[in-house]
């Protein structure tokens, strides 16, 4: 029961991480390396008002998260609209996403090196237990999780009723053929991108209660969605929370009952066999 | 810490040229190197920069050193090698060949440090190193006999750790059974092997023990795990990340212990600013002389002047290095061979308080155990310092 | 297989070239050696690395992982073996693990390729962290007397033997084979070439090579430890640098590390405080202005010289 749910609050740290860059990647076709630093820039917004003003984080991510919107739009327009357009293939574009988006993960520690300094930055929120099944858990990490929850739910009613989320599925499956149906596959492409990197941001928000970051850290970050996403499957939104809660009851498992200090070892020895029996990931659709 | 303008430069050229090579030189180059970027970006941040920020102004606002007679003011430049060994060499070479330093600084960090280590000897430049921490003090002076080690080695470490929990025991404010855990990474690794047999040794019974990897998101198994086990101390060989991550998820189990130890960032202001009193009683490497007057006035200085708190250990121990070198440089002057030899043959006056180093370039006299004591982070256990405190049980965590 | 003239042209420069480049360390001090060691070991890796994704278009981020396998293999066994046995002992556990990789990733294609490669590497740092634990290793002392020219030699011969490869791969039937897998796989595939045996025979190469150059390296990092040998870093610099120089021809990779190495220490001297910043600007610049590499470039400038020429 503990691992199940320490497992599960681990996953929905997971989801979080991972839930933009499905976004930016399965739907706007842009694998960002650049995702890590959009999550270290929400925990620092989180950390500056907790500090500045002690405004909750769950507040400040309804700050947080239309600043990062319109900032990952301006970002897809400047630098990455000019890739998708010369792109000849879907290869050299993957090719120019990640020369481009890793000179721009590049540029992002550097400013929040000059804006934040380089400390690491951390404070304390939430962080008294809450009992629940009969032990205990971190109210900050319950409560993330309880967003995260809320977050992907969001997402998925979004994107499986909605129209624009129709839409933007249909750029993801084919956007060739979503063009001939009228639809403009530009803008919704930069709008899958910029909720991606809201997402992101606010789930740094919310995790940077419990988790201390610096300026340098993004990388961490963007190397475990990466995993998450492509073990989920690249445009699926259930997959990525499928694996999110895998790996974290994985993790959780592995630390609890073999060692702590094969966790990550697990994690990604998890990732790889899941692409040797099912190439496309979990929930992904075979290639046709 | 702006480098040399370009008008600078033209202007010290046109003075070299008009006051000929007797007056050529009145500022004294100063080269760092550590990470600005990276994973070791965050300690270096806290423990390092701000000191050589610190240390420059210090010497220049009284005037600047005094070589050979005359007053010289010192001036920066700063790389960033981004934690990456390569770009550290590079940049002492270049220090040493393009820039022309007078005075080269230590790097940061165990693995920097030594990666550059030969290049600091080939040059014979002294290297005071104050962020390394290291067991083969012996057999490193013997191949680079200009290298010094300040903050000590596992060893020392671990043995204060023993005896500061022995203290307790033998009070009888705790009793024997400790839950041991360590990030496995090279210095966690060290520190929990050299420790566990010395605890054994000391009577105590190891009643959880377990490692997990540097980046762990999620330590609250390791935490459930140990206070399963029901230990009367908690030990951790940690890195700062962890660290806070160990000592949150202790607050939130309500762990119950009499001595609760984490290791690396214990003794950052930024842990005693985010956990407040509930980490009063909490034990964790380093440590300084808090009350000390030199320690206070080093503290007051420089948060004056870099706009942050010291840390509790490695910070204190970068500045006295860098005294060790300005008051050696002061004593006979800019050649390094006399440099290194005035380091080992004296014993210096810095805010640690004396410092010293054996045959092995080794200081044998480090902090080894702090405690937060009333919201400041006082040694308890050291090889041989003044001004420790005893120590005390855990309360409570509220 | 004969050589026509323009074959022994380019091979006799190419080893005046290399006989000049062996020269360096007793024509400059030894900031300029360490560059030229940085030089030379990203010109290894970037050119082993093109040798295999340049025909195939894999992406592959497994460089730290080899890397960091060799800087191991010196670390520990050079308590027990001689160094030069260490060396070609790397490169044949690079080979090793590359084949074990090839023969699991068969499957994957495209962007699984370049995950599952990043993904091993942390997965080969973790368990040589964990093992490291349970024996109760701590990080290793390399303590030689390996100096930086040896090292920059070991380098500059490691890339000669690169080069040849790739030349004698060019030319053989595997290099035939794999510029069509690279066109077009299906095709390869049914005009009855073993893709599979070709990909993991070429995929060796750059698993060898990076060991091998991180055994060369280790005695430079006097000490190793998982964080510093296997910083997924390195992988990603590598790529950038050979897809900055192109990955069409065999010089290619060169034309990007040097121009790079440059870059990226002009920036380090100029702008201390915003290395990291300036960099990724740097990069985008690359990728906006330069879009084929610098191979792209100089073609350029040759056709259009030739083209005046023809006027």
């Amino acid at each position: 029961m503990d691992i199940l749910i320490t497992g599960l609050l681990l996953g929905g740290t997971y989801a979080l991480i991972a839930m933009g860059l499905n976004l930016q990647y399965g739907m706007a076709r842009i694998m960002n390396l650049a995702n890590g630093e959009m999550l270290v820039a929400g925990g620092f917004a989180a950390f500056w008002f907790w500090t500045a003003g002690q405004l909750s984080p769950f507040l400040t991510v309804f700050l947080v998260f239309p600043v990062a919107f319109a900032l990952n739009w301006l970002v897809y327009q400047v630098f990455l609209r000019p890739l998708v357009k010369r792109a000849k293939s879907r290869g050299q574009l993957e090719v120019d996403a990640i020369l481009t988006t890793f000179g721009l993960s590049f540029v992002s520690v550097g400013l929040m090196l000059a804006f934040f300094g380089g400390d690491y930055f951390s404070y304390s929120y939430l962080s008294v237990p809450v009992h629940l099944f009969g032990s205990t858990w971190g109210a900050n990490r319950v409560a993330a999780f309880g967003a995260a929850v809320v977050i992907c739910g969001a997402l998925w009613l979004w994107l499986s009723y909605s129209r624009a989320g129709m839409t933007i599925r249909a750029i993801a499956v084919a956007p060739d053929s979503a063009r001939l149906v009228g639809i403009d596959v530009r803008k919704m492409a930069a709008l899958a991108f910029a909720l991606g990197g809201a997402v992101t941001a606010s789930g740094g928000a919310l995790i940077s209660t419990f988790l201390t970051l610096d300026a340098s850290t993004g990388v961490m970050f963007t190397l475990k969605a990466l995993v998450i996403v492509i073990m989920g499957g690249v445009g699926e939104v259930r997959g990525t929370i499928v694996a999110a809660l895998l790996l974290g009851l994985l993790e959780t498992f592995v630390a609890t009952v073999i060692d702590p200090g094969l966790t990550l070892a697990a994690a990604y020895l998890l990732f790889v066999v899941i692409l040797l029996f099912r190439p496309q990931g979990l929930f992904g659709k075979r290639p046709t | 810490m702006k480098r040399r303008t370009f008008a600078q430069l033209a202007a010290f050229a046109l003075a070299a040229g008009l006051a000929g090579p007797a007056f050529a030189q009145d500022t004294l180059k100063v080269g760092a190197v550590a990470p600005k970027t990276g994973p070791l970006a965050g300690g270096a941040n806290v423990s390092y920069w701000p000191n050589v920020k610190l240390w420059v102004e210090d010497v220049n606002a009284r005037g600047g050193l005094s070589v050979g007679g005359k007053q010289m003011k010192l001036e920066v430049i700063e790389y960033d090698d981004q934690t990456n060994p390569g770009e550290t060499i590079k940049a002492v070479q270049r220090l040493a060949e393009q820039d022309k330093a007078d005075i080269i600084l230590p790097p940061y960090s165990t693995g920097l440090n030594l990666a550059s280590a030969p290049i600091y000897a080939r040059y014979g430049i002294p290297m005071i190193t104050s962020t390394a921490t290291t067991d083969k003090a012996e057999e490193l002076s013997k191949q680079f006999p200009n290298v010094f080690i300040s903050l000590g080695g596992a060893q020392g470490i671990a043995k204060g750790v023993v005896e500061a929990m022995s203290q307790l025991k033998d009070k009888g404010e705790i009793g024997n059974k400790i839950a041991m855990v360590n990030v496995a990474d090279a210095f966690g690794i060290e520190l929990a092997g050299v420790a566990k047999p010395a605890f054994l040794a000391a009577g105590f019974q190891i009643v959880y023990e377990t490692s997990y990897p540097l980046g762990s998101q999620d330590l609250s198994p390791v935490m459930k795990a140990a206070k399963a086990a029901a230990p009367d101390a908690f030990v951790a060989f940690s890195y700062p990340a962890d660290t806070f991550a160990l000592t949150e998820q202790a607050i939130v189990e309500d762990l119950q212990v009499g001595a609760f130890y984490t290791a690396v960032g214990t003794a950052f202001p930024g842990y005693g600013a985010r956990f407040g009193a509930a980490i009063n009683g909490v034990l964790g490497v380093g440590g300084v002389h808090a009350d000390g007057e030199a320690f206070k006035a080093y503290a007051a200085r420089h948060e004056a002047v870099t706009g942050a708190k010291p840390d509790y250990w490695a910070s204190a121990m970068v500045y006295s290095t860098f005294q060790v070198l300005e008051q050696s440089i002061e004593a006979v002057g800019l050649d390094r061979a006399a440099i290194t030899a005035h380091i080992k043959a004296n014993s210096f006056d810095t805010v640690i308080g004396p410092l010293a180093f054996d045959a092995n370039n080794n200081n044998p006299s480090f902090w080894t155990v702090g405690q937060w004591q009333g919201g400041v982070f006082k040694g308890v256990a050291s090889t041989g310092r003044e001004g420790a405190v005893p120590v005390e049980k855990k309360s409570a965590w509220k | 297989m004969s050589l026509t003239a323009t074959d022994w042209r380019n091979l006799s420069l190419s080893a005046l070239a290399l006989l000049a480049a062996a020269c360096l360390p007793w024509v400059v001090g030894n900031y300029h050696l360490t560059i030229g060691v940085t030089i030379a070991m990203y010109a290894v890796l970037a050119t082993s690395w093109a040798l295999f994704s340049g025909p195939t278009h894999y992406i592959s981020l497994a460089t730290a992982a080899f890397f960091g396998v060799g800087a191991y293999v010196t670390g520990i066994g050079l308590q027990h073996l001689p160094y030069w046995v260490l060396l070609p002992l790397a490169g044949l556990i690079g080979a090793v693990m590359a084949a074990l990789v090839g023969l699991a990733t068969l499957r994957l294609s495209g962007v699984y390729f370049v995950i599952f490669t990043l993904g091993l590497a942390e997965f080969v740092r973790q368990i040589i962290t964990w093992g490291q634990n349970v024996s109760g290793t701590k990080g290793l002392y390399v303590l030689t007397s390996i100096t930086e020219r040896d090292i920059y030699w070991q380098l500059l011969g490691l890339a000669a033997l690169v080069w040849a490869l790739g030349w004698l791969i060019g030319r053989s039937r595997l290099g035939f084979a794999l510029r069509i897998i690279g066109d077009d796989e299906t095709v390869a595939k049914h005009s009855g070439i073993n893709t599979a045996r070709a990909k993991i025979l070429l995929f060796m190469v750059p698993g060898a090579v990076a060991a091998i150059t991180g055994a060369v390296l280790a005695p430079r990092y006097v000490y190793i430890e998982p964080a510093l040998a296997f910083t997924p870093m390195l992988s990603f610099q590598v790529v950038i640098m050979a897809l900055l120089g192109g990955t069409g021809r065999l010089w290619g990779p060169l034309v990007g590390v040097i121009p790079f190495t440059f870059l990226w220490e002009a920036i380090s001297i100029s702008f201390p405080n915003q290395t990291t910043l300036l960099l990724g600007v740097a990069f985008l610049l690359i990728v906006y202005f330069l879009p084929r590499g610098f191979v792209g470039l100089i073609e350029d400038a040759r056709r259009r010289m030739g083209s005046e020429g023809a006027r």
